[in-house]
């Protein structure tokens, strides 16, 4: 048990940077919509993986950063029809998953766990692959971070100075995919979007600078995490969705908060 | 020094043309401004000299290269309507950006400096530390003069400046321009513009009419305004 609860803490802190890096990002590009849309996306990597018989964090990958480019390309070459394609990558996606599943003999209980996730079910592998996701973000934001959020206010600024806004736009996207792979396990297709939005929005309204909204917003989903650990352990309720309300209360009060 | 140069420039969107034929040059440090009905051409026009559009016949200069060659000697002021006003980033953060370059991903100690000295120049310095939602309009359009300024530009660029602002501060921002010592390029809608201390003024719609000297002088450019029929001129610039 104590193994369950350690990993799980692990995954928490591991899960955390990627909170605060590209949660915080996806909140002032105003990609929650995309990043639903590669989330719920990804069940057509878990569907092929499970089919072919695969790494499930391979394929997955692979099958999301492909949804990343053809995101990217879609919100930049049409940006007026944005929300209309987002929604279809997003159904399109999970009806690939759906299809690949259906083909593959025998009951795909495993799959299911990727809808909903559970931290507690981390294994060592996982988080191996959570930390390398979680250096490459790192890196991006050190040496990016400027960049960002350049692009995050004036795009079309930043082309002028010479810098190729679309390209880094991608770049930022396929991050995201990659961050929404490392989290499938943990955290679940579904929920993914409520624990990378809500500590961001909140930390949002409390600071002038991006760097200190990207601490706040860590230390935020570190919180709801542990403590949502701490709470499906004592009354033996499901982590995952304890932690999306606790985190969904902490908006609510948030947002009271003049 | 020429500055920017157009020859025979056409531009056509789908099947229709929306510039044809646009001729116009203009000197070093030499100011214009870009005049015309909506949906003229006036903002196709500044995408083009930006390098964001590329015509379909005739040639484009700006310091004898091409915009897309030449981007770096480029100050962009965009119209700051199109921006979050909720992303948390100071005044001082987004001045910096205009240091952003090819290659360059931090900020040095010149970088900083010379943001500091540009908004003390526009007299902005006390806002340095606020967001930029807690700023009226005219103060956020001199931030993104200043961020534009900052990158020490031979050339500038503005997309309606005076733009949702109330009458003292386009008159701040008009005073401001009217002695930037560098190239300057104002598109706008405004006509205060005309009653400034212009190089040129190009009226675009489709085609453009070129105006030379100073700014109009009524009735000494009554031609000006008779000839090219342009209504709010003479309702308001001319008096006709």
């Amino acid at each position: 048990m104590w193994d369950l609860i350690n990993n799980s803490v692990y995954a928490s802190i591991l899960l955390s940077v990627a909170i605060a890096i590209i949660g915080s990002l996806i909140v002032i590009n105003k990609t929650t919509a995309i990043t639903g849309s590669i989330a719920h996306g990804s069940f057509g990597g878990i569907g092929i993986a499970m089919f072919l018989g695969s790494g499930i964090i391979l394929t997955t990958s692979v099958f999301t950063i492909v949804l990343a480019i053809i995101l990217a390309f879609i919100t930049i070459k049409f940006p007026h029809r944005q929300d209309s394609l987002i929604g279809v990558i997003w159904a399109v996606g999970m009806s690939i998953g759906i299809i690949f599943l259906s083909l593959t003999p025998g009951y795909q209980s495993d799959a299911l766990s990727y809808l909903f996730g559970n931290i507690l079910l981390v294994g060592n592998q996982d988080l191996i692959f959570m930390g390398s996701i979680d250096i490459l973000i790192l890196i991006s934001i050190i040496f990016l971070y400027h960049r960002f959020l350049a692009m995050s206010y004036d795009r079309e600024f930043l082309n002028i100075r010479g810098i190729n806004a679309n390209m880094l736009y991608t770049y930022f996207l396929i991050l995201t995919s990659l961050t929404i792979v490392m989290s499938v396990r943990a955290i679940g297709i579904i929920l993914i979007l409520a624990l990378f939005t809500i500590p961001g929005l909140i930390a949002e309204r409390f600071t002038k600078k991006f760097f200190s909204m990207m601490i706040i917003s860590g230390m935020l989903g570190l919180i709801f995490m542990i403590s949502g650990i701490i709470l499906s352990f004592y009354y033996n309720i499901s982590p995952t969705p304890t932690i999306v309300i606790i985190a969904g209360i902490a908006l609510i009060l948030s947002l009271l908060k003049k | 020094m020429t500055a920017v140069e157009i020859k025979n420039l056409y531009f056509k969107y789908d099947k229709e043309w929306i510039l044809e034929d646009i001729n116009f040059s203009l000197k070093d440090k030499e100011f214009m401004a870009i005049i015309g009905p909506n949906g003229g051409g006036k903002t196709t026009l500044l995408k083009i000299l930006l390098g964001f559009l590329t015509p379909n016949k005739g040639e484009i200069k700006l310091y004898g290269k091409t915009p897309k060659e030449n981007r770096k000697i480029i100050g962009y002021v965009p119209q700051h309507t199109n921006f979050s006003l909720d992303l948390p980033i100071t005044v001082f953060d987004i001045v910096l950006q205009g240091r952003l370059k090819k290659g360059k991903f931090f900020y040095n100690q010149k970088d900083k400096q010379k943001a500091k000295e540009t908004l003390e120049y526009l007299k902005i310095d006390n806002l340095q530390n606020k967001k930029i939602k807690d700023l009226s309009g005219g103060q956020r359009q001199k931030v993104l003069i200043a961020r534009s300024l900052v990158s020490e530009p031979k050339i500038l660029m503005m997309d309606e400046p005076t733009s949702a602002i109330d009458p003292t501060g386009q008159k701040e921002i008009l005073d401001l321009i009217e002695n930037f010592e560098v190239t300057r390029i104002v598109v706008s809608h405004d006509i205060k513009i005309l009653l400034r201390d212009v190089d040129k003024i190009a009226y675009i719609h489709k085609k453009a009419v070129i105006h030379e000297g100073p700014k109009l002088n009524i009735p000494k450019d009554r031609h000006f305004c008779e000839v090219e029929l342009i209504d709010f001129l003479k309702d308001e610039s001319c008096g006709i």
